[in-house]
């Protein structure tokens, strides 16, 4: 299946553009960046999930003259984050609903003061009855959010599920459930913001989407989009954390910067950034399937139901994504999504890597090893049975008109796991052991950018220039934040132009300086930014051969002569492209119908555990990755967001609990938010197949979030395999595995132990 | 921070510096407000992530757990000091090449707890590697290239093995 032409750059492992700074602990994060006459900002947040706002006070012991503070009579403009729907107030005016919402803001030169004088108001409630369960929110009980509590649902139709049921030779139900994730990048969330009449709202921060804060800031400041100005600094992880949050901290260091007259510094710290910020959705997912007599799928029935927590944020989109992956990778004439988002007095849950997929990846990838134990039959084969391939259509009704690699992924995974061997070895090993081994599998794919139509409305524009110092330099909001946004994008460009990577910079993320080229989420950077930087180094190619006389063989040198004469000849060497949808696709909105993704990324992983019966804890021991994601433009940056996102699914299944208490996180700090240790990631083995993707960056399609759908169900199949308990939630915490063994009795512990 | 303010002597990656600061304040802030040697990060500011490790007198310290006066005298080594005249550290270099860092939040903590176990351990295991950055928390990686990246540094023999 190699169809790759050889490349100079684009296929090799050149060194992160920004790595050495970061080696050398001199790029620039926000916090890094001090200034005179700085001043401080600090949050006074709701204690209670839902309540009327009666009186703020002011502790009287404190000189609040030395103080600079903001509540939402302040806002200039509308007391609203700009989202998909304007529902998040900026500033709770008059009522809170969730913990940890923000009531007042408060500046002061120092910053231990700010963060003191925070203690120091006090707030009456008038407490109100709040929800904090996906069960209590579709009764409709107590209603906290428009007419229903129903933030958004869909309907996805192909064929007729109702009269398969009868034709059916297997039913098979089951319930799966998955908490609430923490995105845990290591650098919080943070900004600088600078307000002055003449030159408006300026804003540093770490953020994913430079475009969307200065959407949010236009609004709270009621400016024009020229009087905001939004810069993204050296981020520290982000994981679609800082997707929609940083809009919320941006505009609240902004709103006191306006009203203090100086620049203000708002950093939170690991206990306020856990409070107070989005995380992934709680899910429940429930499948009703129906199959022949041969294992193949007749119809499905599946109905998802997520917690969007207390206004709507993502919520939708992560339900579109959470209903369009549900189906897995399988073809079935009959399917009927019925999907809901609700609303509960928690804080409010946004985007995290993979988007609504991790939660019904696992909840279908559980329930295939579910029907195939109901079947008895080999949970690989039932999967074999029915996997998509070229010239199917999918639950959407998208022909696949690629070549779909699940088998030789599959065989990939299988082979270099040894996966029927240990399997058999473990069986034998398990009976005498307290330790029991497991192996199991999970196969899926990620779409690739924007569903639906978002991509057209998007139309991102980006492009390159080249300075007269003999840069290029890449236009793109795209941002980095270790994913490799940076390199990738340099090695395309360098690859079409004939120059060297380190000839190739990137324009700072300013929404001053670069284009709108859309938000960098939904694993669209390489795939559709990739192919934009491709197609503008393309036409620029053009311009120089029609405009500077450069020959259709050239060298480095003759190439930036050639951009000299067109400087001169025009004033700037420049060459932007816009988004253009690849050709024959179509999306229906309202059936939900048609080509859900330009593009599919597909991958089978397997899973080796250890489940422990004396400890009750369970381990992932070895980790295999096989993944088409069409071509891979840096093998080193790749294999790095495979393990890196394998090693959150780790986390996902196994360790990372969000304890809400009163709908209030009660475990916000590292030392009891556990997340996987250089000790506790297993060895995690990658490997590839490159089937270049015609309207991707170099063939490319997404790569970053596709690894973290895959783990979760991987892990407690194959935990099922060591223990015989089937296990339909996550997080799997020892106290669970304890529970579940005992009432199952299906461990017998040995005495000497 | 206000308060009665102390005069701490610290050698800084082998330069004698003198800060005037409240006995408590963290290590970590005087490297990075006073000495605007911000290289060394907070992530958690309670000594869970090591994103702030530092060398305090040759052992491996969380800098956000040590009050400064604790380290009146001693020798502090951080990131800024790693590269030598310019030149990348053996493990700045592999890092750089192995995909050691992605974001780089946690890379300078990283680098010295890479540094403190090559110290002690010229030559370690995978297992070894492992429990020596078990005090360091990366959300990227997932790890693997760390410790190629270490495994690499420490096979290149060009790491300083007399390192205090």
């Amino acid at each position: 299946m190699n169809m790759l032409a050889k490349n100079r750059i684009v296929g090799t492992s050149v060194p992160r553009k920004e790595g050495v700074e970061k080696l050398r602990g001199t790029a620039r994060y926000v916090d890094d960046i001090q200034r005179e006459g700085i001043w401080h900002g600090a949050t006074v947040r709701s204690t209670v999930p839902r309540a009327l706002i009666r009186s703020i006070g002011f502790d009287r012991r404190i000189d609040w003259s030395e103080f600079t503070l903001v509540s939402a009579a302040d806002i200039p403009g509308e007391n609203h984050i700009q989202m998909i729907v304007a529902d998040q107030p900026c500033l709770a005016d008059g009522q809170v609903n969730h913990c940890e919402e923000a009531i007042l803001l408060i500046a002061h030169p120092d910053k231990h003061k700010a963060r003191e004088a925070v203690d120091s108001v006090h707030i009456e409630y008038e407490l109100l009855p709040p929800i904090f369960s996906i069960e209590e929110s579709e009764k409709k009980q107590t209603v906290i959010w428009g007419a229903d509590n129903c933030f958004k649902s869909f309907l996805l139709e192909k064929g007729d599920v109702d009269s398969a049921w009868s034709q059916a030779a297997h039913i098979i139900e089951g319930e799966y459930r998955t908490g609430s994730q923490e995105h845990l990048y290591i650098e919080n969330n943070g900004v600088i913001a600078e307000h002055s009449a003449e030159d408006g709202v300026t804003v540093w921060g770490s953020l994913q989407c430079p475009f969307y804060v200065h959407k949010s800031l236009l609004a709270v400041f009621d400016l024009p989009p020229e009087k905001v100005r939004v810069i993204q600094t050296e981020t520290g992880g982000a994981f679609g954390g800082k997707e929609d949050f940083p809009s919320v901290i941006a505009s609240h260091a902004a709103l006191l910067s306006m009203k203090c007259g100086h620049p203000v510094k708002m950093i939170y710290d690991r206990i306020e950034d856990l409070a107070a910020t989005t995380k992934r959705h709680p899910s429940r997912t429930r499948h009703r399937t129906a199959l022949d007599a041969n294992g193949k799928l007749l119809a499905m029935d599946i109905q998802i139901d997520t917690d969007g927590g207390a206004y709507s944020t993502l919520s939708s989109t992560v339900l579109s994504r959470a209903t369009l992956h549900s189906p897995g990778p399988y073809v079935c004439p009959n399917v009927r999504v019925r999907s809901h988002a609700w609303a509960t007095n928690t804080v409010p849950y946004g985007a995290f890597r993979g988007f609504g997929a991790p939660q019904t990846v696992f909840a279908i990838e559980r329930h295939m090893d579910e029907i195939a134990a109901a079947l008895k039959m080999d949970p690989v084969e039932l999967r074999r049975r029915n996997f998509l391939h070229q010239g199917d259509t999918t639950a959407t009704e998208q022909l696949m008109r690629e070549p779909v690699l699940l088998d030789i992924l599959l065989d990939r995974a299988l082979a270099e796991s040894d996966y029927y061997n240990r399997r058999a070895r473990f069986a034998v090993e398990n009976a005498n052991s307290p330790i029991k081994r497991g192996i199991g599998i999970a196969a899926y794919y990620h779409g690739s950018g924007f569903t639906g139509s978002g991509e057209r409305y998007l139309s991102s524009l980006a492009g390159i220039d080249v300075s007269f110092e003999g840069k290029v330099r890449v236009l793109v909001s795209s941002t980095e934040f270790g994913q490799g946004t940076n390199t990738i994008l340099a090695q395309v460009a360098a690859e079409i132009l004939g120059v060297d990577y380190d000839d190739v910079v990137m324009a700072p993320a300013d929404t001053g300086i670069v284009p709108n080229s859309g938000p960098t989420v939904a694993s669209r950077t390489a795939m559709v930014i990739g192919r934009l930087i491709e197609r503008a180094s393309l036409q620029l190619l053009s311009m120089l051969r029609d405009q500077a006389g450069l020959s259709a063989q050239f060298s480095r040198e003759q190439f930036f002569n050639a951009c000299d004469r067109l400087r001169v000849k025009n004033g700037e060497v420049v060459s932007l492209c816009r988004y253009e949808a690849p050709p024959g696709i179509y999306w229906d909105d309202q059936k939900y119908s048609g080509e859900a993704y330009p593009a599919y990324a597909w991958s089978v992983q397997v899973a080796q555990v250890a489940v422990d019966t004396v400890t009750y804890s369970a381990e992932v021991e070895e980790f295999w990755s096989a993944q088409e994601a069409g071509r891979v433009i840096n093998p080193v940056l790749a294999a790095g967001q495979i393990e890196g996102g394998i090693a959150q699914g780790i986390g996902y299944a196994l360790y990372e609990k969000v304890v809400l208490q009163n709908g209030r996180m009660a475990n916000n700090q590292m030392t009891n938010y556990i997340m996987p240790t250089a000790e506790d990631v297993p060895p995690i083995h990658v490997f590839w197949e490159e089937l270049p993707f015609q309207h991707g960056g170099f063939g490319a399609k997404g790569i970053g979030e596709l690894p973290h759908d895959g783990p979760a169900p991987a892990i407690l199949n194959a935990i099922k395999d060591a223990a015989g308990v089937s296990f339909n939630a996550i997080p799997l915490l020892p106290e669970d595995l304890f529970a579940m063994l005992h009432a199952a009795h299906k461990i017998e512990v040995p005495a000497t132990v | 921070m206000s308060g009665p303010q102390s005069k701490i002597h610290l050698n800084v990656n082998g330069e004698s510096r003198t800060v005037t600061a409240p006995p408590m304040k963290r290590l970590l802030d005087v490297l990075r407000e006073d000495l605007h040697l911000t290289g060394t990060k907070e992530g958690c500011g309670e000594g869970e992530c090591g994103s702030c490790s530092v060398r305090m007198n040759g052992e491996l310290v969380n800098s956000c757990l040590v009050p400064v006066l604790q380290a009146e005298g001693a020798n502090i080594e951080t990131v800024e000091g790693l590269a030598c005249d310019g030149d990348l550290h053996p493990l700045q270099q592999a890092f750089l090449h192995c995909g050691g860092a992605q974001c780089g939040i946690c890379t300078p903590g990283m680098l010295m707890a890479a540094k403190h176990l090559l110290a002690q351990n010229p030559h370690p295991t995978i297992a070894e590697i492992r429990e020596g950055l078990a005090g360091n928390l990366c959300r990227c990686t997932g790890f693997m290239r760390i410790f190629e990246s270490v495994l690499s540094a420490a096979t290149s023999g060009t790491q300083e093995t007399h390192a205090r």
